[in-house]
């Protein structure tokens, strides 16, 4: 088990931002890492409603993920569970992860902390006690040669 | 989105599974090169056992062993953990493209949000 956590500052109020989060045009402009199209999105933001994403990535794969609103407390947070519909990451696919989405007045607009969680994590889940996790990125930043690109 | 290879990922994480491979990562990281001698040498294992972790952590491409004269010289292979680290961070690197992007849209929201206040 793993999770992931992001942490944004936005020039925007938490009202606007949090409409970006939960309909289906926000989400529709945002959802997915590349400047490639959202295909389609649709959204019903009130708790036990459902959204379903479809986009497309840079390297022309097409992935679609749904989930359900688990939590709606306007306009400061949003709990949403997540899963893989078509391609996404193939070693989550059938497995359902949990997406929370904080928002905070700040002095500039919204602070946005972003923790998408209970993602399986089979190889760091190995038998391994401590969490390899943690110890890869200690070498890393020990070591940062090994990220270069090998030359042979 | 997933542009790693599977197999290859199994045998780096299997290989960092082990506290001594990892510990012996770890002092390569900390010196670039060392001969197998002083490498085994804070390890309280006997040299064929380390010998034996030093074959997995080659076969799997985590370390490059050369010879020099009589020495072998062990170092970390530049790159080889790249692929590991890609995979963990893969959902970071999904939000976090996203975000900028959410960031870019509510941004423009707000500004045409404030020029049409009264």
């Amino acid at each position: 088990m793993t999770e992931v956590s992001l942490v944004r500052h936005i020039a925007a109020r938490p009202a606007i931002v949090f409409e970006a989060l939960v309909t289906a045009e926000g989400i529709g402009s945002w959802w997915g890492p590349d400047d490639c199209p959202v295909i389609s999105a649709v959204a019903d933001p009130q708790v036990g409603g459902s959204f379903l994403v479809r986009f497309r990535t840079a390297d022309g794969l097409e992935h679609e993920c749904t989930g359900e609103f688990l939590e709606i407390e306007r306009p400061v947070r949003v709990v949403m569970s997540w899963r893989w519909i078509v391609g996404g990451m193939i070693d989550e696919r059938g497995k359902v992860s949990r997406l929370e989405i904080c928002l905070r007045p700040i002095d500039t607009g919204t602070e946005l902390t972003l923790v998408h969680a209970r993602l399986s994590n089979e190889h760091s889940g190995r038998g391994h006690e401590g969490g390899w996790d943690g110890a890869l990125r200690k070498l890393i930043r020990r070591f940062p040669a090994s990220l270069e690109v090998s030359s042979t | 989105m997933v542009n790693y290879r599977e197999e290859r990922l199994d045998r780096v994480f299997a290989a960092l599974s082990d506290p001594t491979r990892r510990a012996v990562l770890t002092r390569l990281a900390r010196a670039r090169a060392l001969s197998i001698t002083s490498l085994a040498e804070p390890f309280d294992i006997k040299l064929p056992a380390v010998m034996k972790h030093l074959d997995v952590l080659a076969e799997t491409g985590l370390i490059r062993r050369t010879k020099t004269g009589r020495t072998v010289h062990v170092e970390i292979a530049a790159g080889s953990l790249k692929p590991a680290v890609l995979w963990l961070q893969r959902y970071e690197r999904f939000w976090s493209g996203s975000l900028d992007r959410l960031t870019a849209y509510a941004e423009a929201k707000e500004r045409k949000a404030a020029e049409t206040a009264p």
